[in-house]
């Protein structure tokens, strides 16, 4: 699992059906201190949150598992909204 | 998942009678302004998509759960043709004609 | 998947089961303007592609084992699924 940012929202009409009902935004891989890590991908979220959020996510086939009643193509999925984190003693 | 510009559409006589009957896209990743990425890949369509249009890819084993693509041997395959993407709630792409009735 | 051009075979006695009696493949990943990346990969054969053929090469392990015709899943991930005859790109695609 790893920490992103949402930065934005992608809006489908067609799309694959086990994605109805499941948000697709853009999000920023981040590290720690919240440094960007390589491009942004599209994500597929499940647990509500909204743009501007620290989130973590899971990626490749763990993504799939993320609702119960399916699996779902995606390859990067939210996963969970950090309330807080800290880093390091020094 | 990742988003991609298609390009181009792959022809193949001699292929694995598996991948018989489904669309082969070439497609160019992009960045969320659209820049190309100059990465390109051969994903299986299973939503219709045609050349120009902007569309998610998903790659890796996930490419299989596609509803369409269950048993097809694939490790990319385009989901979604997108219509709009938001940042900061700005409107920075649009496909043509989509979304009229929102707003 | 991914365009490639073949540039090779390898050959090899001592190897994992899962290889014996597979044509193993040099593959350099190729962009749609024909120039060849680096990164050369090693792909398992699966439609008779010859030296300088452009192919199409799937890269994920279940597939790879269910194309190959395994049981079970084996310690192979690249194939060569097809030999591509052309690709059309539109006009206005630079």
């Amino acid at each position: 699992m790893k920490l992103g940012r949402v930065i934005g929202k992608v809006w489908a009409t067609v799309k694959d059906p086990k994605l109805t009902g499941v948000t697709l935004y853009l999000m920023q891989p981040v590290n720690e201190l919240d440094e960007p890590l390589g491009r942004p991908a599209v994500a597929a979220d499940v647990v509500g949150s909204r743009e501007g959020d620290l989130i973590y996510w899971v990626g490749s086939a763990e993504a799939t598992f993320v609702l119960e009643d399916r699996q779902i193509p995606s390859d990067v999925s939210i996963v969970g909204i950090v309330d807080d984190k800290s880093t390091g003693g020094d | 998942m990742e988003l991609a510009r298609v390009e181009g559409t792959v022809v193949s006589t001699m292929k694995n009678e598996r991948l018989d009957g489904y669309k082969l896209l070439l497609v160019n990743l992009v960045e969320p302004d659209l820049k190309s990425t100059g990465q390109y890949l051969v994903a299986v369509d299973s939503v219709g998509a045609g050349e120009g249009e902007i569309v998610i890819v998903v790659r890796g084993s996930s490419a299989r759960q596609s509803a369409e693509l269950s048993n097809v041997p694939t490790d990319s395959s385009i989901v979604a043709i997108v219509d709009v993407i938001e940042m900061k709630k700005k409107t920075i792409y649009k496909k043509h004609g989509a979304g009229e009735k929102k707003k | 998947m991914y365009l490639g051009k073949v540039i090779g075979n390898v050959v090899a006695t001592v190897k994992h089961p899962s290889y014996k009696d597979q044509k193993l493949m040099l593959v350099a990943p190729m962009q749609p303007d024909g120039s060849l990346k680096k990164a050369t990969m090693l792909a398992v054969d699966t439609v008779d592609a010859g030296i300088n053929d452009v192919v199409l090469v799937i890269s994920e392990g279940k597939s790879a084992s269910e194309i190959l015709e395994f049981e079970k899943r084996v310690p192979i991930r690249s194939v060569i699924i097809a030999v591509v005859d052309h690709v059309d790109i539109s006009e206005q695609d630079q």
